[in-house]
């Protein structure tokens, strides 16, 4: 399974690829499945204040169907936004299609929910 | 028998039965939670928080619901599809990736509150083809380099693995030194032939609290 928590750490990790020029991986032909996942608060209070790239995050649910978050990063964190927050990090599971790397096209499959992130030797670094 | 890593890369070693027989395998799933309890308590985490944890060559998940039973969450990786296919059959709660660790990793700075590998990258000493970007010490250095990168200051990364020789340790030390890690190696049980488990455990920054490398096990074996 990819979710997007995983997906808002994962930068392209082909040759000449940086953390900022092959991030985010922009989702293609997907099939998602949603699946109920324990609520964790601290987790992921820690997560957004610590890790989220917010940006990707908006655009990568936007590309799975899911509009839900504000476009601009909220400052107050309650309790709906987690709930709102763990739903788009957790509970949305990529099965099948793609991800694609914005600088050096590299496209990574997912099948069965796991991302085949193996680079063709001339592509390793 | 010799070990399997010298047999075949991991990828065909561990075909459908293998992963399979390996999974089911009793003994070593005793041996596979004990070595990774042991590690968690080497990552030196806070209590009773919850973290993101990379697991090195995760497998069919055995290391992976320890992690959950702590609370903890995890991102796994591993080359073998059959083993990722166990996995996946058992349900497991970590994100998995199918993925050569000798090729590096692309996670952004600081994803990872720490990191644990059990029994695995004995396999990155092995050559498999006669390209420049396969040879073990250029695996060793972009494994290392891109781990350094993708863990959070202060962490640690705790490898569990089996050397064949104090030259494979100091290799593998001095490359992931040079990558920018402190810490260094804990044997447990140093004179046991049948206990005997070597950990790198490496810092990122202070490590955490406590910065000393922390003392192997020694004394009365486990049973
Ligand atoms: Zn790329």
């Amino acid at each position: 399974m990819v979710r997007l928590i995983t997906h808002n750490l994962l930068a392209c990790h082909a040759k000449n690829c940086t953390q900022t020029k092959g991030f985010p991986l922009a989702f293609n032909d997907v099939r998602v499945e949603t699946k109920e996942a324990e609520f964790n608060a601290d987790f992921l209070k820690s997560f957004y204040e610590r890790k989220i790239d917010w940006d990707a995050l908006v655009g990568a649910a936007k590309q799975l169907g899911d509009t839900s978050l504000p476009l601009e990063r909220p400052e107050m964190v309650d309790d709906d936004f987690l709930q709102l927050l763990h739903h788009v990090l957790l509970e949305i599971h990529v099965e099948e299609g793609e991800m694609i790397c914005p600088n050096c096209k590299h496209v990574y499959k997912i099948r069965d929910g796991i991302p085949n992130m193996l680079l063709a030797e001339h592509e390793i670094g | 028998m010799s070990r399997p890593e010298l047999q075949a890369p991991p990828e065909i070693y561990y075909g459908d039965t293998e992963a399979k027989k390996y999974t089911a395998n009793s003994r070593i799933q005793q041996i596979q939670s004990d070595m990774t309890h042991r590690a968690l308590e080497l990552l030196n985490l806070p209590p009773d928080e919850p973290k993101l944890l990379l697991d090195i060559g995760c497998g069919s998940g055995l290391s992976g619901e320890i992690l959950e039973e702590e609370g903890h969450y995890w991102v796994g990786v591993d080359i073998a599809p059959s083993m990722l296919e166990v996995a996946l059959d058992r349900e497991v709660e970590g994100d998995l990736f199918l993925q050569d660790i000798g090729q590096g990793f692309g996670f952004r700075p600081g994803s990872f509150d720490g990191a644990i590998s059990i029994s695995v990258i004995q396999w990155l000493l092995n050559a498999e083809t006669s390209h420049p970007t396969s040879s073990p010490p250029h695996r060793l250095n972009r494994f290392f380099t891109t781990l350094y990168a993708s863990l959070a200051n202060p962490s640690r990364a705790i490898l569990q693995f089996y050397p064949n020789s104090d030259d494979q340790i100091n290799l593998i030390t001095s490359i992931a030194q040079k990558a920018g890690f402190g810490g260094g190696v804990v044997i447990d049980y140093p004179n046991s032939k049948k206990a005997r488990k070597v950990f790198l455990c490496l810092f990122v920054g202070s490590g955490g609290a406590q910065q000393n490398v922390p003392k192997g096990l020694d004394g009365e074996e486990p049973v």
